[in-house]
């Protein structure tokens, strides 16, 4: 039971989390003329964000054991 | 090679595949062998979301905001990762109260409300309109298009131009029919379409490829890689500025507002509803899901940026439309297979989202629109042997055909204005009103249905004022002043400048003012008056859906119904067979024979009204079981109380399960101490008994001399000797117990005084024959020395290892028989230690008294006649001593062969580790005792 309401208070921490990654003023910080790879900052920055928010959900949620 | 008959072919084909896959889907769900039941499927069916919008649409989006389609896909990702409860809870509560629609839950949840429901599934089938025009739209333009292959050419449909030579009203019926065949070939009380679920999962298998397709085509194939794009981009003035993608100042506004949006539609849409929360399998599945969708639209969002920087490179300064880039870039390549896959994945994301949507709307315009007005004719009510399934069949199935034509009326009004995402976006605005209502009801219990019903229609009509009528304005079939000047020229009216709130995006003020009065209206207005006895129930029904013990609704019913009537009534809407099967299987779960035996009680009305419910709606299923029950009505105090009793219970309940429990263990606790304690009681008092026994034999032998010596002083000087000679031995012998009987028992407290120093046993026995030397020669007994030179010394207390030897020899010598008697004493090193033997060739031992032997004043013989000749002592002691440095200490025997003792020291007892190594060699050393007896 207690594992449960843990793994419920990560996932609402994952959705803060996310929240703030993905809005002004962390935004912002990105949006500027500068390339990864050719890639625009702002592009890789929110897909980087999002596929770690990801990562983290599926980690949250997979883990078996404490 | 795209001729159109092969696109025709294509397209059927392709329909009819995902038909086939439907139909094996139900096949195995009634065989009940489910193949949607896992995860991935699950989540995979959520993909639904994703429609032509995001397959044709992001990238229209994207070749004017950038990077601004992605909120459309975070907001969903972010809702998810709360999805655990939100989801979870409309799960529980939906399967707990048969719901099957979001109306459904909205009515249910406020009472069961008629009106509430019908309020839903207006506001539902108007706000998810053009979102349906969207698709067909998509799919008449993807298909246009196609059709004049290898050439591009834009589609344009000129007003004037009659329904029956527009393609779209063609597909729009060929959609209906389609989603009538799949959706609604019969009907289940639980409104599960299982074939549907896993034909929609390929479909999202299928748009995902194509589109996936697409985008690697036009990155590697076209360009060399993001890299290359970017670079011919920044050559580019124009198209530098959306590379770089600038949210700033109204963007991030604009950002904010649809990210919530997406976030509310992703649960709030009818047809994610249908899929999350209706056809949700188990609700297990959610939690795998609940990455794995983000994954998936995170994978159909990857190369968006790239197809639509590539189509404006490629078709910089000709007219094509960026919401056909993916499927006009592969054709101006002339990559047919390609194009056809595009078109396929096209249909998938098309025909998924009209599918689903129009089953979803269908079911709740039948249970909550339609049936509600059809109960109200007293003529149908009131024949009641007529079977009605059919007629909801047919009623489902009309609501399918008026929903698209719908679509296409709007697609014709308004469709040419708006690019496809903007259409769509219309949609979640609508359906983002439910949100107050929805979220409200699940966590808070005062919200009431008059609460609800302000909430909903002051946001939907914000909502058509600011957003579905200008679209119509935009569209010239509303004069174009409404726009510009407002309300009867009012300008505070200004429908997207309300109140003169400007400088937003369209999105964000609707969002704003529509929120404004919803979520106001529902809280001021339910704030109005306390919940009624209906609304209180519902909302714990709701409320606590989580928790583990909630009341049922059986609790909350109180009247008198008959069984006959209420199989006839289900049976009207079920059809009777299935209503028959229905009752046997629950008199089946309670254990009774059959469905006579059955009692029309409380909870059984409530499975009766559940089975109603899913098939005409929660509201309807009351109003019917009200018709044929006889039901006394609760007031609010009532209820009040069964709840208020239901949850002090439920406190109560689980308080004293825990106190029992903890009762359980301490009393199981107490019960194992009270037994240890009476045994070492009775081991005690065995003790005591024992130890006054053997006092007492030397006492009275001492007496009795002393006695015959104090009343004859005549006795002469031999006896006077004698006697006294064998006081001094008894109280020798006496003395010998004592003292035994303080080491015993000081060895047995663990106060014994112990001091290992390293020994040489040859020395020691040596030294120990020569000490008892004199009794065997007393006894007229040899002994033999076996004594190998050259082992290791050990480690040991030497006083305690003498006094072990002196037990073992003096022992030996009490048994051998006179003048014959042989003692071997043996040395010898075993594995992991010394071991020493001491034999001789009296009597020995019976095997039953090998064990006894070891016992505490256990001497073997019959006590009535043979005088003991020791204390019952010493082995005892030589155990515990050789024990005490991790050895062992055993007899070997049979009666008539002499007895063998045997002991083993380990070599370095010291060491835990050393000690457990001998005592496994132990092990592997002949063991003539039962392990137990060690």
């Amino acid at each position: 039971m207690h594992r449960r309401i843990l793994k419920g208070e990560r996932l609402v921490a994952t959705f803060v989390c996310g929240c703030v990654l993905f809005n002004y003023p962390l935004l912002s910080l990105f949006d500027r003329d500068v390339e990864v790879f050719g890639i625009p900052l702002l592009y890789v920055y929110v897909f980087a964000a999002w596929a770690g928010l990801i990562a983290l959900m599926a980690w949250v949620i997979e883990r078996r054991t404490e | 090679m795209l001729a159109s008959p092969v696109i025709v072919a294509a397209a059927l084909l392709y329909l009819g595949l995902l038909f086939a896959v439907a139909w094996w889907g139900d096949k195995r769900a009634d065989a009940g062998r489910s193949i949607i039941a896992s995860p991935t499927i699950y989540a995979l069916s959520m993909a639904v979301y994703c429609t032509t919008w995001t397959f044709y649409g992001s990238v229209g989006r994207a070749a004017v905001s950038g990077i601004g389609f992605l909120p459309i896909y975070l907001g969903p990702t972010l809702v998810m990762a709360l999805g655990w409860f939100l989801l979870l809870k409309m799960i529980r509560t939906a399967k707990a109260n048969r719901i099957t629609s979001i109306a459904d839950f909205i009515s249910s949840r406020y009472g069961k409300s008629h009106l509430l429901g019908g309020l839903v599934t207006i506001i539902a089938v108007i706000g998810v309109v053009p979102y349906i025009a969207l698709q067909l739209k998509a799919v008449s333009g993807s298909v246009s298009i196609l059709l004049n292959y290898p050439e591009i050419v834009m589609p344009h449909r000129s007003e004037t131009e009659p329904v029956f030579a527009d393609m779209s009203f063609w597909i729009a019926l060929i959609l209906a029919a389609f989603t009538i065949l799949f959706g609604t070939r019969h009907l289940d009380a639980t409104e599960r379409h299982e074939g549907m679920v896993a034909a929609i999962a390929l479909e999202s298998g299928v748009k995902l490829l194509a589109f996936l397709a697409v985008g690697l085509f036009v990155t590697y194939g076209m360009y060399d890689g993001f890299a290359d794009i970017a670079d011919r981009v920044a050559q580019n003035a124009d198209l530098r500025r959306l590379s770089a993608a600038v949210p700033s100042g109204q963007g991030f506004t604009s950002w904010f507002s649809l990210t919530v949006l997406a976030g509310l539609a992703v649960l709030f849409l009818p047809r994610q509803f249908q899929i999350a929360v209706v056809e949700n399998v188990n609700e297990a599945h959610l939690k795998r899901a609940a990455w794995l969708f983000p994954l998936y639209l995170l994978l159909i969002n990857v190369f968006v940026l790239p197809i639509a920087l590539g189509g404006l490179l490629h078709f910089a300064g000709r007219d094509v439309d960026a919401d056909t880039f993916v499927l006009t870039l592969p054709m101006a390549l002339r990559q047919e297979g390609l194009t056809l896959l595009v078109f396929i994945g096209g249909l998938s994301a098309a025909t998924g989202m009209v599918i689903v949507e129009t089953i979803a709307l269908s079911t709740m315009v039948c249970n909550d629109l339609v049936m509600p007005l059809l109960l109200r004719m007293k003529r149908l009510a009131l024949d009641e042997s007529k079977d009605l399934s059919r007629v909801l069949l047919g009623i489902r199935r009309g609501a399918i055909l008026f929903i698209l034509l719908l679509g296409y009326l709007y697609f014709r009004l308004a469709g040419e204005a708006y690019a496809l995402v903007a259409i769509g976006l219309i949609s979640f605005a609508a359906v983002a009103q439910f949100a107050p209502a929805m979220i409200g009801g699940m966590y808070w219990r005062g919200g009431t249905r008059e609460g609800a019903l302000a909430g909903l229609s002051a946001g939907f009509l914000v909502w058509a004022y600011t957003l579905l009528l200008p679209s119509f304005a935009k569209s010239g079939w509303l004069p174009a002043d409404f726009l510009t000047q407002g309300l009867f020229g009012t300008e505070l009216l200004l429908p997207q400048q309300l109140f003169g709130l400007s400088g937003h995006d369209e999105i964000s003020h609707c969002l704003f003012w529509s929120m404004f009065a919803n979520i106001g209206c529902y809280v001021a207005v339910s704030l109005l008056r306390a919940p009624t006895a209906a609304e209180a129930s519902q909302a714990t029904l709701f409320v606590d859906a989580l928790k583990h013990a909630r009341p049922a609704g059986a609790a909350l019913w109180r009247g008198r119904a008959e069984m006959a009537d209420l199989i006839a009534l289900v049976g009207r809407f079920l059809g009777p067979l299935r209503a028959r099967a229905a009752f046997a299987a629950y008199a089946h779960e309670r254990g009774a024979a059959g469905i006579d035996e059955l009692e029309a009680d409380a909870e059984l009305v409530q499975f009766a009204e559940s089975l109603l419910a899913g098939a005409i709606g929660s509201a309807s299923a009351r109003v019917m079981v009200a018709s044929v029950a006889k039901e006394e009505p609760l007031s609010l105090a009532e209820v009040m109380n069964i709840l208020d009793e239901a949850s002090q219970l439920r406190t109560y309940s689980r308080e004293l399960e825990r106190k029992s429990a903890e009762l359980t263990a301490a009393t199981r606790e107490l019960k194992e101490a009270n037994e240890r304690l009476q045994e070492l009681d009775r081991l005690k008092d065995d003790f005591m008994s024992s130890v006054t026994h053997e006092l007492r034999t030397p006492l009275t032998s001492i007496r009795a001399f002393s006695e015959i010596l104090f009343d004859d002083p005549k006795i002469g000087l031999a006896d006077r000797q004698r006697f006294l000679g064998l006081i001094v031995s008894e109280t020798e012998r006496l003395t010998r117990l004592v003292n035994q009987t303080l080491d015993m028992a000081k060895i047995e407290s663990g106060h014994a005084d112990w001091h290992a120093s390293e020994i040489d046993l040859k020395e020691l026995i040596a030294q120990s024959v020569a000490a008892t030397s004199q009794l065997f020669t007393e006894k007229g007994a040899r002994i033999k020395l076996d004594l190998p030179d050259g082992l290791p010394l050990i480690r040991a207390d030497h006083d305690r290892l003498i006094q072990v030897m002196l037990n073992l020899l003096s022992n030996a010598v009490k048994f051998l028989p006179p003048d014959v008697g042989r003692v071997r004493v043996g040395l010898r090193e075993c594995a992991g230690g010394l071991e020493v033997s001491v034999a001789d060739n009296g009597p020995g031992i019976a095997p039953d008294d090998q064990a006894v032997i070891f016992e505490k004043f256990r001497q073997v013989g019959d006590s009535m006649t043979d005088k003991p000749a020791g204390t019952g002592l010493g082995l005892p002691i030589s155990r515990r001593i050789v024990e005490h440095f991790g050895g062992r200490l055993w007899v070997e025997s049979a009666p008539g062969a002499g007895a063998t003792f045997r002991f083993v020291l380990p070599l370095a007892p010291a060491g835990a580790l050393d000690m457990a190594e001998a005592t496994e060699a132990m092990a592997r050393a002949p063991a003539p005792l039962p392990a137990s007896r060690i």
